[in-house]
């Protein structure tokens, strides 16, 4: 038995036949591509609910209007309007219907990323408990709110889909490892297609939480900068349809060509200080997708900004790519968008790959010089073939992506 | 709903099953839970037993709870029976809900004037705390999922980890596991008592396979179990949803077992004993 997760031999590719985004950059692709060419952010001082910290966060705009489809107001929560507002961007709602009609309904998994679904609806529900009972108000509904499940039961219940339905809850690789087990299920056979993403929003467990381990930054966040302060929390929800390649492929058509997993086995909440299971994630999924190190032109760092993730995965980037390929993180502009951000991360480097716009660091200023790396601070136009996203989470849990165009 | 058009005739994930966790109320370890499950002992309901994991440091014994040690113990022991290096293995978690306590703790904390949540507690909260937990007790540094899919965990796990034994052709522990939650929350979600069930699971035979397991989704609904006491923990308690798949196992017989998935949705276990 082999110790690593690389399989025997590279897998067949997919095609990502439809995708979007919306982050605090704004809603769908075309403003997250004029932000990452821009090098915009969409960071502010926190003003979220009645949090009372000195960070920032990455809101996204118009999330509180949402109407949840009448037919599901049970699953009614921020984390579920912020679902529903992205399946209806970018006609990615009709790009699943129309896999429907090609599959039926059974054919098609649903597999989502979250850390903390709608727990927003039970924080504020605490504060409204019976003062004589305790008991939470009557128009809390867990299963359809509090529950990691409701997002994913809310997205197979909206497209009325009969297949497999799950969510991936692994902290902030929740929705890189969704693409993983999608991979597997379409090659197993059980499948056609899937529907994988992720959607995290903003509540007061993940806000306090990462500011009681001193891990947020009382300014924007500086991923990879000499003097970065921590993370800023961000949300987001970002899907990717995807299917086994058609007949005929579009050259810019992008590809996941590789998933590589791995677990730290290290610590709970500080990644290996060398970085040992992010080079093994990122081998692992270099060999799945039959490729060496060399041909990366792009790799998109998990990158948060705090002092100890950066350290470890800049060695170990350093360790396998030798310093010569172009990297950045996108967090500095999006935030940290925790349970989402494999999934609006693997989308940003979908944009790299058929727009040709490298992404560089919002906010970072000056490269940690203790990193050796071709690291980014700004844009840079490119050709970009193949990026690699990383994304990796508390508990020791890592996750690579590696994404190619057709040719 | 739609029709499989596409879907091979007969298409099912398949696997090897070479060990068996199994802890829960009356039911101590897949030992003595086979011979109830087969109806070769009374089932005599009582609150789980869940043990100090000797595995873990000491420094991370004392901070984790119940469902971490309850997943632990159920792995271990699937790992044992197919004479498997936990080390090795390439794992999936599944669990409708991680430690109830500690997220009914940081929702006190955060209704309250002092919103200052302890840093361990925090860090406890993630779904994947008995994943990370398991990994520094194992020294495992496979892959390892953690899933979540409400009253279909079970059932989730179980096509995660036939899928991920079938794709990348090596032996996957698959742990099914629930605690219990405390009021105010168990009003709204009633899971009474702690449940684990963990399957080792090859893509191969192997001299320790136990059968051979074929899964495909079907209709609802799923099979009940004839002893009533067992019949009310498989639908209290989501990882129990896997029960009826035990007791096939227990009578070594072949057959299919139904088991509950999503709503709309069932799952067909069709066992052949080795």
């Amino acid at each position: 038995m082999r110790p690593s997760s690389a399989p025997l031999s590279s897998v067949t590719p997919l095609h990502l036949s439809a995708c979007t985004a919306s982050t605090c950059l704004g809603r769908g692709l075309a403003l997250h591509r004029l932000a990452v060419a821009g090098g915009g952010s969409g960071l502010k001082p926190c003003d979220f609910e009645t949090v009372g910290l000195a960070t920032y966060i990455g809101e996204a705009p118009g999330v509180d209007d949402v109407m949840v489809r009448a037919d599901l107001k049970e699953f009614d929560c921020r984390n579920n309007r912020l679902a529903q507002m992205a399946l209806e961007t970018d006609a990615f709602d009709a790009a699943v219907h129309a896999a429907i009609g090609r599959y039926g309904g059974q054919r098609i998994g649903v597999f989502l990323g979250t850390s903390t679904a709608g727990i927003l609806q039970t924080e504020l529900a605490y504060r409204r408990r019976d003062p004589l009972t305790g008991a939470l108000p009557v128009d809390f509904v867990y299963r359809t709110t509090h529950n990691a499940f409701s997002v994913a039961d809310f997205v197979h219940r909206y497209f009325g889909l009969s297949g497999p339905a799950v969510v991936v809850s692994t902290a902030c690789s929740s929705s890189a490892k969704v693409f993983a087990s999608a991979q597997r299920m379409i090659a197993c056979g059980l499948l056609d297609a899937a529907i994988v993403g992720g959607v995290d929003s903003l509540c007061l467990t993940t806000l306090y939480g990462f500011s009681s381990l001193e891990l947020t930054s009382d300014e924007p966040c500086r991923p990879y900068d000499a003097a970065r302060k921590g993370i800023s929390i961000g949300e987001g929800a970002a899907y990717v349809l995807l299917e086994r390649l058609p007949d005929n492929l579009d050259s810019d058509a992008v590809l996941l060509l590789g998933t590589g997993e791995s677990s730290d086995a290290y610590h709970m909440s500080s990644p290996h200080p060398e970085g040992r299971g992010a080079h093994q994630a990122m081998v692992a999924a270099l060999a799945a997708a039959g490729l060496q190190p060399s041909s990366v032109d792009y790799i998109n760092l998990h990158g948060t900004a705090t002092h100890n993730n950066d350290a470890a995965e800049g060695k170990a980037v350093a360790a396998l790519f030798g310093g010569r390929t172009p990297c950045s993180s996108t967090k500095g502009a999006t935030g940290h968008t925790l349970g989402a951000a494999g999934a609006v991360e693997a989308i940003l480097c979908a944009l790299a790959l058929s727009s040709g716009i490298l992404p560089g660091s919002a906010h970072t200023l000056r490269l940690d010089p203790e990193l050796s790396l071709d690291y980014l601070l700004a844009p840079r136009a490119g050709q970009p073939c193949t990026v690699l996203s990383n994304s990796f989470g508390f508990g020791g849990s890592n996750c690579s992506l590696v994404l190619g165009k057709a040719r | 709903m739609a029709h499989p058009a596409s879907a091979p005739a007969g298409s099912g994930l398949v696997a090897w099953i070479a060990g068996v966790g199994l802890l829960g109320p009356g039911l101590p370890d897949w030992t003595a839970g086979a011979e109830i499950l087969a109806g070769r002992q009374p089932y005599l309901p009582a609150r789980t037993l869940v043990p100090v994991p000797a595995s873990l440091p000491p420094a991370e014994r004392r901070r984790v709870g119940a469902v971490v040690k309850l997943a632990l113990a159920v792995g271990l022991e699937a790992a044992a029976g197919a004479a498997i290096s936990p080390a090795s293995l390439v794992t999936v978690f599944s669990s409708s809900t991680g430690d109830g306590h500690n997220c009914h703790q940081i929702c006190e904390t955060l209704a309250s004037d002092d919103r200052h949540i302890s840093p361990t507690r925090f860090h406890n909260s993630v779904h994947n705390a008995a994943a990370g937990y398991w990994s520094i007790a194992t020294g495992a540094t496979a892959p390892s999922n953690v899933l979540g899919a409400f009253d279909a965990s079970f059932g989730a796990g179980l096509l995660e980890a036939m899928a991920q034994t079938m794709a990348d052709r090596l032996p996957v522990l698959m742990l099914s596991y629930d605690s219990d939650y405390p009021e105010p929350l168990f009003a709204t979600r009633p899971v009474p008592d702690t449940c684990g069930i963990a399957l080792l699971m090859t893509p191969a035979a192997t001299e320790k396979s136990l059968a051979r397991l074929k899964v495909r989704l079907a209709r609802p609904p799923a099979d009940r179990l004839p002893d009533a006491g067992l019949e009310a923990l498989r639908r209290a308690v989501p990882a129990a949803r896997g029960l009826p798949l035990l007791a096939l196992l227990a009578a070594r017989r072949a057959g299919v077992a139904h088991l509950d998935y999503l709503d709309n949705v069932g799952l067909a276990a069709e066992l052949l004993p080795c």
